[in-house]
């Protein structure tokens, strides 16, 4: 069984830091992270890969080269292989040019049975990627998934929805999104890392993906980011001072009965 | 140049043979989804400052109280009925909708952001090769161009951005729940109510939906809830922060946790609000003992009425926070549970 985890490289979420005068993320290659629920994701392929015979994970990750670290990671944590989408063509991408390009290098890996990665990413949390993916290899997707079973010639995924869960059984090849509630990650190995080191891991461009060049990136991107502003945070806040006396709780009821919102 | 004139008059009659505002109704055990009537106050909107018409399309089997979603704002209400279409399942919900569309063609869609809609959405959009827009907290309409204006945050809540979809039709986003009103029931309103049935093998799928099963462990669903009472390591311990959950108890209302809470075990991960967790927009929320963190304000940042404790006065929730108390959360909480039992019992 050939399982594929979408790796992505996002910034460590406790350190973003902002240029005060954009209001633009300040991006640096040192400071990422694989986004944590495509840990969860590759933490789920690795167990598949533990308790069933025959199974290979590759990690697929696209981004600048920088991304090849993310990459690195998961074969340290339990991977086969990977593969890397990079170049410049793709910078720009909006969700639609990145599954095009996504989809193009795991159709390129031949027989994928399941696809896994996170529901969303940190950084972009759109969301929107692995159902876009699955449609462009013409396979069907499960996302919110917090439990996968696998059978013979499929899984039996449990959604977390509003309100409670649903059962979906699903025949391979499929494209899963995971959310937190599936597993604990687990951490890369020293026999891991020494296996990532020497592990040549083939990086992708337009040309060997066969993209048209049109497709991707900006040009091939139907989203455009108009503008960026940062949100107004403050709001007029009223502040007490905590004095050892009701005072302060009787005046938030005041303001909260002003309100309506009691 | 005249190849350039005549692209451009050419994408502009593609572009204009989209007409009118779609919003994805959603129902369960064919019961319609009171998020449905919220994506009609945002349609609604649209669709006026459009001059168009609002069109509500809804899939299932059997569906209770169609009319009601013209009396609360669609024009035109299309159910597509066919029995694969009862539970939801990504690939006929979305097949359904591009055919509906492509019949259609409208100028906008808007679904919820709910497990649904931020699945079937980005399925449709493929097919429909356009753009989609996650998130959105605002949508305005461009009175010059035409054009959606969609806001979301990115980057955890740092920043807002406005995004369009200049050259795509149709232009497709989701918003949401909660973060609009239901619309209002206005008996007199008209409208249609067409049952569109799409006949052969439109719907078939090697997915198999087995069962739904509620999860009866979270009293009151934070997503769901009004109030959302929400604590952070502030509370010191798994005692200290039940005064959080005594409070939301008092107030029937939703308890919430931040990462650490959640982590050291106070509470479980259906409480978690933040990039990691859920995104919530209740009418009020008390943040205690909680610092605010970028990836907690994330998730709760656009409820409408926030009042907030911390002994630290420089704490970043104070920036979100209505009201805010500096103080000690075991001095200041207690008197806040006894103010809300007073009231309650004088009710």
């Amino acid at each position: 069984m050939n399982i594929v985890v979408l790796v992505k490289q996002v910034p460590g979420t406790d350190n973003v830091k902002m240029d005060p005068v954009t209001g633009v993320m300040i991006r640096s290659g040192k400071d990422t992270i694989i986004n944590p629920l495509d840990e969860n994701a590759l933490a789920e392929a690795i167990a598949i890969k533990n308790s069933h015979e025959n199974v290979k994970v590759t990690a697929v990750s696209m981004g600048p080269e920088s991304a090849m670290k993310a990459i690195k990671e998961a074969i340290a944590m339990g991977a086969d292989g990977g593969v890397l989408i990079s170049g410049r063509a793709f910078a720009g991408s909006d969700t639609i040019a990145t599954a095009k390009a996504i989809a193009a290098a795991i159709r390129k890996l031949g027989d994928v049975d399941l696809i896994l990665c996170g529901e969303r990413a940190t950084d972009g949390e759109t969301g929107q990627t692995g159902a876009m993916i699955a449609y462009y290899l013409g396979i069907p997707v499960a996302t919110y998934v917090s439990a996968v079973e696998v059978k013979e010639g499929g899984v039996i995924v449990k959604r977390t929805v509003e309100g409670g869960f649903e059962r979906v059984e699903i025949p391979f090849p499929v494209m899963v999104t995971v959310n937190k509630d599936i597993n604990e990650p687990g951490f890369p190995t020293l026999k891991g890392k020494l296996k990532a080191k020497e592990r040549a891991v083939p990086v992708y461009g337009p040309a060997e993906l066969g993209l048209d060049p049109a497709e991707l990136g900006l040009k091939g991107s139907p989203t455009r980011v108009v503008k960026v502003f940062s949100p107004k945070l403050s709001r007029d806040t009223i502040m007490k001072k905590a004095d050892g006396t009701t005072g302060p709780v009787e005046e938030m009821m005041k303001f909260l009965a002003g309100k309506e919102a009691i | 140049m005249s190849t350039y004139v005549n692209a451009n008059v050419e994408k502009e009659q593609k572009l204009s043979q989209y007409k009118g505002v779609l919003v994805f109704g959603e129902q369960k055990d064919g019961k319609i989804l009171t998020v449905t009537y919220e994506l009609l106050t945002r349609g609604r909107k649209l669709a006026d400052d459009l001059g168009c018409e609002l069109s509500c399309v809804l899939l299932g089997d059997e569906i209770d109280g169609l009319e009601e979603v013209v009396k609360r704002g669609a024009d035109k209400v299309f159910f597509i009925k066919d029995a694969a279409l009862k539970n939801f399942l990504p690939r006929p919900y979305s097949k359904a909708i591009t055919k509906l569309c492509e019949e259609l063609k409208p100028e906008v869609i808007v679904a919820a952001a709910t497990t649904t809609g931020r699945t079937v959405m980005p399925l449709v959009a493929a097919m429909l090769d356009t753009g989609l827009t996650a998130d959105c907290t605002e949508l305005t309409v461009d009175a010059d161009t035409r054009l959606l204006l969609q806001t979301r945050p990115a980057i955890g809540g740092n920043i807002m951005a406005t995004i369009k979809t200049p050259d795509h039709r149709p232009q497709m986003a989701t918003v949401r729940p909660k973060s609009a009103k239901p619309a209002a029931f206005d008996a007199n309103r008209t409208g249609e109510v067409i049952v569109k049935k799409y006949e052969g093998a439109t719907f078939f799928t090697p997915e198999k939906f087995l069962e739904y099963i509620k999860d009866t462990t979270q009293e009151v669903s934070i997503e769901e809830a009004d109030i959302i009472v929400a604590g952070g390591k502030g509370m010191k311990n798994a005692d200290g922060f039940k005064m959080v959950e005594e409070l939301a108890r008092i107030l029937g209302a939703g308890v919430g946790a931040t990462r650490d809470a959640v982590e050291l075990g106070w509470t479980t991960y259906p409480h978690q609000i933040g990039l990691s967790g859920k995104t919530v927009a209740p009418k009020l929320y008390f943040a205690f003992g909680l610092s605010g963190k970028i990836q907690h304000l994330a998730g709760m940042q656009t409820s409408e009425v926030v009042v907030a404790v911390n002994k630290d006065p420089d704490a970043q929730i104070f920036k979100v926070a209505d009201f805010g108390i500096v103080g000690d959360v075991f001095e200041v909480v207690p008197m806040m549970i006894e103010a809300f039992k007073n009231l309650k019992a004088n009710a």
